[in-house]
């Protein structure tokens, strides 16, 4: 404890609460940037007021169409839909993490040689980088409407994110252990079964339930480009305004993405 | 993991026993069954010769897109321009609107676990799981086409991420510096303000530019409905099948998204 | 009397009996330590005295104030003369020192001005002084997760000092430090509740420490007191009441033994 009388009072006055950003030239280019850039921002965004007070009325007509929603009219197209979306969903995900894992081995860096692993980042960073409607506009210009070109569109987007997250993982895991498996004179594909999966399986399992979440949600948009599924009934319910069809749809869509979020966080809690 | 006897007596090691091998084969065999069944339910809506095609298809997509047309970038930097502001300014609504949802959801902030914590859960997953494109179908409806939609189309969907994911940080804080803060004696906004908000400061910082770089991936695609930015561009140059001005669009796109992707991986560095 | 416990039961919802029937009192300035086995109901008594745990049945009087009857205001006001200690010193840990210091004071200002950390002159001067006695006026501007865990613990101390309170509840205050640095904590409570003739609870595990710094000990076992007198008279048949069977002979000598080894490495 100081020696010398310690001038409490004199602290008191010099004390100041901290302050978000230490710098203090930091923090007023900070605040000074933000704010200019509010100010432009907003001044970009162009409102047609007499369109929106139109617009009123008509979502009137859209919030009417949930009360109640009609599922019966276009119930065909809806339960077709659906099945396209349910099917594209099952099928690319299971593709896409099929071929992740192999790509996900490329892109860790202690598993695979450079020129490998720079390919395999190559491939994860195409798939992250594009919104999958610009992919799936891609495939159906290559394949023809339909949902073949939502399946690998979506199974193309799986690719990228699992193999992303596997990667990481795998290039977390304990090294002891991989270690221990190749002292035991193990070949390359023993040490993955033996060293790596039992170290990465739960996050596997975990992701692709997440993710087949995902590519549900996801294919519920495709059919705006072509690419089959749901989203090609809900565009056609808006374009003939019929909204009591289409709040049906985004009610089914919604029920789905409740069970998925509720089995997917089942399923993950189950493996940890 | 089970250990057998064998008929002899000695005991035996396998894996599983003979009962979970069995279920364990019979869970693989209908995965299998179920992936060919759906994907032969979308053959059969697949017009084969067009996808025996699509290798001529690709690389004549491929041809026609280069060389891109860079002179067409000077008309793209104010939608370019746009596309960031609509997914800027759509983040920071969505942080408006879901951070006091996010305390709503919390249970162990919501102020009622039986009225408001459902309906909150509610609003969160049905923001959800709606996808940003189907909210700005249903925003150019009702607003007209032009960047409002667009904005409101990030920030409806945005929102439930943010809460969602906030509100899983606020349930995950340490309990007892909230009761040190409690102990002293402070009202409940205080106990929030001093001791939950200091906590999950670096979660929701992390978080939200982790949307933000998501956002300005879905405003490129949002002009193809019509909801503003540089999907408007990209609509217009594939109705008239201009390959050329694609190809620099999706460029312009590459890089926006890449510089976004690193800005916000930096700052989810500085900020963990 | 300063506090007065009467028939004071905790049924926690899962069935668990954690306190059963209590009868305490304690006189203003008086240091009291609580020793019992884990799980003995120790720390669910302190929470009940300021309502973190909310008792089943029972009465806690403070200055004759019946704090289990209390409405949410009263009960915060009526916190602000209990300052608590915790076991994992509890600072925010992304806050500074000095607000930690501060957020003591949160009984006493309004929402706005804590949220902008505006406090009253004479607090800041107060959280300094205090700062200065243990010994940390120099970290007030360092992050609480930059401290050494005997200094957290300090920071925790001036907080609860920070409230002017009567009574100390002071949770285990010692179970994260080594065997030095807790014979400082534990002498530095004793020191400021003899300085501002403050009351303390404080529970302990460390049965030797318990009795080196607290005049009397009261010992707890399965929600009740089974043992209740001065330090002195604390011996092999009083613990064997509260923890069981054992040889407890080492133990009592203890303290002292290891007091003078600390002293020397010092």
């Amino acid at each position: 404890m100081s020696a010398t009388t310690f001038d409490a009072a004199a602290a008191a006055r010099a004390w100041r609460p901290p302050p978000l950003i230490e710098t203090p030239w930091l923090r007023y280019a900070v605040y000074l940037g933000a704010l200019a850039y509010a100010l432009l921002a907003i001044g970009t965004i162009e409102v047609n007021w007499t369109r929106a007070a139109e617009g009123i009325e008509r979502a009137g007509r859209f919030l009417s169409g949930f009360f109640p929603p009609d599922f019966t009219s276009k119930g065909d197209d809806i339960l077709e839909g659906l099945l396209e979306s349910l099917t594209m969903t099952v099928v690319s995900t299971a593709v896409g993490i099929a071929l992740s894992i192999p790509v996900a081995l490329g892109a860790s860096r202690n598993l695979a040689p450079l020129p490998i692993y720079l390919f395999c980042r190559g491939i994860i960073a195409v798939s992250r980088t594009f919104q999958e409607i610009i992919i799936a506009i891609v495939f159906v210009a290559m394949v023809g409407f339909g949902p073949l070109a939502g399946t690998l569109t979506l199974a193309f987007a799986t690719i990228g994110f699992m193999a992303k997250l596997i990667a990481e993982d795998i290039e977390d895991i304990q090294a002891s252990q991989a270690e221990a498996v190749r002292a035991t004179g193990g070949s390359w594909f023993q040490l993955l079964a033996w060293g790596i999966l039992p170290q990465v399986r739960p996050r596997i399992i975990g992701l692709s339930a997440y993710r087949l979440d995902i590519n549900f949600r996801e294919s519920a948009v495709l059919g705006l480009v072509g690419a089959g599924g749901i989203g090609d009934t809900l565009n056609t319910s808006f374009d003939r305004y019929e909204f009591d069809t289409a709040a049906a749809v985004l009610l089914v869509i919604i029920a789905i993405v409740l069970f998925c979020e509720y089995s997917s966080g089942w399923i993950r809690r189950k493996v940890q | 993991m089970a250990i057998l006897a064998r008929p002899d007596g000695t005991p035996d090691w396998r894996r599983r026993t003979p009962r979970a091998d069995l279920l364990v084969w019979g869970g693989w065999f209908a995965g299998v069954a179920l992936c060919v069944y759906c994907f032969s339910f979308i053959s059969d809506r697949t017009i084969w010769p067009f996808v025996w095609d699509a290798p001529r298809q690709g690389g004549d997509l491929i041809a026609r897109m280069f060389p891109p047309r860079w002179s067409y970038a000077s008309q793209l930097w104010k939608p370019l321009w746009d596309t960031i502001n609509i997914a800027t300014i759509g983040t920071a609504l969505a942080v408006l609107i879901g951070v006091p949802l996010a305390f709503l959801a919390a249970h162990n902030t919501t102020p009622s676990r039986l009225f408001v914590r459902p309906v909150v859960l509610f609003i969160i997953v049905a923001s959800r799981s709606i996808n940003s494109l189907i909210w700005a179908l249903i925003l150019v409806i009702i607003l007209g086409p032009g960047m409002l939609a667009g904005i409101m189309a990030i920030a409806l969907r945005s929102v439930g991420f943010i809460a969602k994911l906030l509100y899983e940080a606020i349930e995950e804080i340490d309990t007892t510096q909230v009761e040190a803060v409690t102990a002293t004696g402070a009202s409940r906004p205080q106990v929030l303000g001093w001791a939950i908000v200091p906590q999950i400061m670096p979660a929701f910082a992390g978080l939200t530019v982790f949307r933000w770089d998501i956002n300005i991936r879905e405003a490129t695609v949002l002009g193809l409905v019509g909801a503003g930015g540089i999907g408007m561009q990209m609509q217009a140059s594939i109705n008239v099948l201009a390959w050329p001005q694609v190809t620099t669009i999706f460029v312009l796109i590459l890089g926006t998204v890449v510089v976004s992707e690193w800005l916000s991986a930096r700052v989810r560095h500085a900020v963990i | 009397m300063l506090l007065k416990i009467e028939g004071l039961t905790k049924r926690y919802p899962t069935g668990d009996l954690a306190l059963d029937n209590v009868d305490l009192l304690i006189p203003a300035g008086q240091v009291m330590a609580l020793i019992g086995p884990s799980g003995a109901g120790k720390s669910t008594l302190i929470r009940c005295v300021n309502r973190l745990v909310e008792p089943t049945t029972g009465r806690v009087m403070l200055d004759g104030e019946d704090l289990t009857a209390l409405g949410s205001g009263a009960l915060r006001r009526a916190r602000r003369r209990m300052g608590m200690i915790f076991q994992e010193y509890a600072l925010v840990e992304r806050l500074t020192v000095m607000e930690n210091v501060l957020s003591g004071r949160l009984g006493y200002v309004g929402f706005w001005s804590s949220w902008f950390r505006r406090f009253p002159r004479k607090d800041i001067e107060e959280a300094f002084r205090l700062l200065d006695r243990v010994g940390l006026a120099h970290m007030a501007d360092k992050r609480a997760d930059a401290l050494s865990g005997g200094q957290r613990q300090r920071v925790g101390i001036v907080r609860a000092l920070m409230q002017d309170p009567k009574l100390l509840l002071v949770d285990e205050p010692t179970a994260s430090l080594d065997p030095k640095t807790s014979r400082q904590i534990m002498r530095l409570i004793v020191e400021l509740c003899t300085e501002r003739g403050l009351a303390a609870i404080i529970n302990i595990h460390d049965v030797a420490l318990a009795q080196q710094f607290a005049k009397r000990i009261v010992g707890l076992r399965a929600g009740r007191i089974v043992f209740d007198g001065p330090a002195e008279e604390l011996q092999t048949q009083a613990l064997t009441d509260i923890y069981g069977e054992e040889d407890w002979s080492q133990t009592i000598r203890k303290a002292e033994d290891e007091e003078d080894v600390a002293e020397e490495v010092a």
